[in-house]
């Protein structure tokens, strides 16, 4: 480096550094890097364990610097339970979709936050099951066209889009909940600064924390990157609004 | 060689707490014994059966199709395990909820004590069982009173550990009448 | 003369299972194996120790995968319908290689069927209950004391194979209580280091993975083999069982857990009469010890396989056995009221005894 050169940006050591299977305007590098970050800078990475779900973001340990357990679809909360009984002083975290988190996970999240489990779960929204090829999720918008609401989710049918963050907030075991988006700039620095909060906390030993990311998924969506993006801000936070659903730490 | 017994009555009537007693008094006395509950959905009120085996030699099946002994506490457990007892066994009833022998299909010794009466004159009616439990060991002396004594302490919480004279006492009751029916007959 | 207890069979297995320094039991309540996790609430914060009551048995099975991954030994117990629902991580603990102890105290099934005695889940838990082709450790006490020694060397074999291993017990042995001697574990020194559990890097140059998936060309495959050496080397290594009068029997009655226990009042009714008649009782059902059945039946070729149920073991009796045997079946599934008693099964064997 030159001497009137400095890094303004580098990748976090808690991440490999490998090539991404992602596809191309997918929100979970995004998403991964965050957590990256907020790993590194509480300098905790030698001692933080992810729990892998099932979904897209099942290869965690292919991109995290850290040791990894894969859970069974919908189970992260379950068996990040247990890793955390055996290591108090560990940093565990779950990282999940919308149909392993807020489908066949139902139970295992709720139950989680509700006896108020010292870890963090990072929720990836991008209301459809992004690796079994785009079929609706718990979280598919009203009208949303998938691969298996071929003529659009009817929710006098097929129910309504669930509102995790808000629904975790309900719950006395639940430390901090809050709905973010990684869409713009300024949104992920938002993040950003969010999901740091909801590993602090755990460090901290101050309870349950979750995160909600609205993101983007173009390829189920049939759209571009851009288009996709573009459709978070636009359609996705309308029904999914971003914002601090509880916060045990805030004052007042 | 086993001694083995069935025990039936009425769940309250501590059917469960009597075999428990006599298969830990076996166990004091370096017997092997097995205490094998039959046991349904509710927790009050139902059915209450068990089988207790005693033996110096290692003990396989913790239940028999004919037990040697029972000790029956109503009516209902008479009419429906009775004709079990192996030919030559023995039968310990309570007569004060027993009234009446069904035919049997085969010899057997029978010993009918008023427990109810005698618990109830012992001033504490829930006494039946250990009236008719003392009634047993000293008929069949498969353990002694004093193991049975003994293992009061080891089974009761330590709640119920007041009502151990009591028990004492309407064990030593039951077994003095099994005594006197003997020299009777 | 040892110390000697009287304890009930699901007691010994949660005593076994503190002896053998479990420290982490997470479950969901079932009969008939409740006294498990009661004595498990009570007992596990004395020893500093952590109890779950989970909210359903798949999150047991997956807290317990979990903890299992994180290097602790791990405990569930639950009975035939909470077993199917942890089929799905016992799979998933199969093919990561998480060493745990799960606990199936039978009941009579299919579904919610009853809650006295039965063998019902021998299919179950030796075949894999979940997908994928995978096989647990599988023991099967016939005795309090076995309860509580089985469960020890439960946890022992599934750190040494780093392997989840059940103690296949039922209504029957849960439910009775014996003299139990309680004696001190001895852990064994041969045991592996578990360097490949996710405790957090902690330095180490590359982070573990415990995990199931292998998409790779031919990687999921070299792990089938992985795992099929594994279970061909328990067969050579780990195949428990009792036998008894086989010198002279020209009956040979086989039976596992506690069906075992009626058949051994059964048989001693028939020496009684002057029956040669043995017994062959497998202690582990996976690897089930298939060599004894061969070498026996050489010899004494009809066998009379009893179980309480309508015919589980039996194929692998079958399939053990010297070609020229000719292989029985008695046995009823459970339910109140089908409990076989030793008179019947001693029935059974003079009849079979005779053609």
């Amino acid at each position: 480096m030159a001497p009137n050169e400095q890094t303004v940006f580098q990748r976090p050591s808690s991440l490999k550094e490998v090539p991404t299977h992602y596809c191309a305007g997918c929100h979970h590098g995004t998403v991964h890097r965050l957590v990256a970050e907020a790993i590194d800078l509480l300098d905790v990475q030698q001692q933080t364990i992810g729990i892998g779900s099932v979904g897209c973001s099942v290869l965690l340990y292919d991109y995290f610097d850290i040791d990894v357990v894969e859970a069974p679809h919908g189970r992260a909360p379950a068996v990040g339970t247990g890793v955390k009984r055996v290591h108090p002083d560990s940093v565990v975290f779950t990282y999940q979709g919308d149909g392993d988190l807020a489908a066949i996970g139902t139970a295992e999240i709720i139950h989680a936050a509700n006896r108020g489990e010292l870890i963090t779960v990072i929720f990836l929204n991008n209301t459809t099951y992004g690796m079994t090829g785009g079929q609706m999720a718990p979280t598919t918008l009203p009208g949303q066209v998938t691969t298996t609401s071929p003529y659009g989710r009817d929710v006098t049918k097929e129910g309504y889009p669930i509102r995790v963050a808000e629904l975790l907030a309900m719950l006395g075991g639940t430390a901090f909940s809050a709905r973010v988006a990684v869409d713009t700039p300024k949104r992920v620095m938002e993040a950003g600064r969010t999901i740091l909060k909801a590993f602090e906390m755990q460090v901290k030993k101050q309870g349950f924390a979750f995160v909600e990311v609205l993101g983007a998924c173009p390829t189920n969506w049939g759209m571009s990157a851009i288009e996709a993006n573009e459709r978070v801000g636009k359609e996705m936070m309308d029904y999914f609004p971003l914002g601090v659903y509880k916060d045990i730490t805030a004052s007042g | 060689m086993s001694d083995n017994v069935f025990m039936a009555g009425y769940g309250g009537q501590g059917i469960l707490l009597i075999g428990n007693l006599l298969a830990c008094a076996a166990i004091l006395e370096n017997k092997n014994a097995t205490y094998f509950p039959a046991y349904g959905p509710e927790k009050r009120g139902g059915a209450a059966t068990c089988t207790v085996i005693v033996s110096r030699e290692e003990i396989g099946s913790p239940v028999m199709g004919h037990p040697d002994s029972m000790l029956l506490f109503n009516q209902l457990a008479m009419d429906k395990y009775v004709n079990r007892i192996a030919s030559g066994g023995l039968c310990i009833y309570n007569s004060c909820l027993v009234d009446e022998m069904p035919k049997l299909q085969t010899d057997i010794h029978k010993l009918a004590i008023p427990a109810n009466e005698m618990a109830a004159e012992l001033g504490n009616a829930r006494l039946v069982n250990m009236v008719i439990l003392g009634a047993y060991a000293a008929r069949t002396g498969v353990v002694s009173m004093d193991s049975l004594k003994s293992g009061l302490d080891s089974i009761l919480p330590e709640r119920n550990k007041r009502f151990i004279p009591g028990n004492i006492l309407a064990l030593d009751c039951g077994a003095e009448y099994a005594r006197k029916a003997a020299g009777r007959s | 003369m040892k110390k000697r207890l009287f304890v009930k069979g699901n007691e010994a297995v949660a005593m076994g299972a503190l002896e053998a320094g479990c420290r982490y039991y997470f479950g969901y309540p079932i009969t008939p194996q409740n006294d498990i996790p009661e004595f498990m609430s009570r007992e596990m914060p004395k020893v500093g120790g952590t109890f779950v009551q989970a909210e359903s048995e798949v999150a047991a099975i997956n807290m317990v995968l979990g903890a299992g991954a994180a290097g602790g030994r791990v405990m569930t117990s639950s009975s035939g319908p909470g077993i199917s629902l942890k089929a799905e991580g016992m799979s998933f603990m199969a093919g990561s290689e998480v060493p745990a102890v799960i606990v199936n105290i039978q009941r009579p099934g299919p579904g919610l069927g009853g809650i006295d005695v039965s063998q019902a889940d021998y299919f179950q838990a030796v075949k894999g209950a979940g997908h994928g082709g995978y096989h647990l450790i599988v023991l099967a006490p016939h005795s309090v004391q076995e309860l509580y020694d089985l469960t020890m060397l439960a946890f022992d074999l599934a750190d040494r194979y780093r392997i989840p291993a059940m103690v296949l017990g039922d209504a029957m042995l849960g439910q009775m209580k014996e003299a139990l001697v309680p004696h001190a574990h001895q852990l064994p020194e041969d045991l592996p280091p578990k360097d490949w559990a996710i405790t957090g890097k902690g330095g180490r140059a590359k982070g573990n993975a415990v995990k199931s998936l292998y998409l790779a060309d031919g990687e999921l495959e070299a792990h089938n083999w992985h795992l099929h050496a594994k279970y061909a080397q328990l067969k050579e290594k780990e195949t428990r069982f009792e036998a008894v009068g086989l010198e002279d029997a020209e009956l040979i009655l086989t039976a596992f857990g506690g069906a075992a226990r009626i058949v051994k009042t059964a048989i001693a009714m028939a020496r009684k009469e002057g029956l040669k008649v043995g017994l062959i009782r497998p202690i582990t059902v996976f690897p089930f010890p298939a060599e004894i059945y061969r070498t026996a039946t050489a010899k004494t070729p009809k066998v009379l396989c009893v179980e309480l149920n309508n015919g589980q073991m039996v194929e692998d009796v079958r399939l053990s056995v010297d070609p020229m045997a000719d292989v029985r079946f008695y046995g009823r599934p459970g339910g109140t009221g089908s409990l076989p008693d030793p008179e019947e099964i001693f029935a059974q064997i003079c009849k079979h005894y005779k053609d």
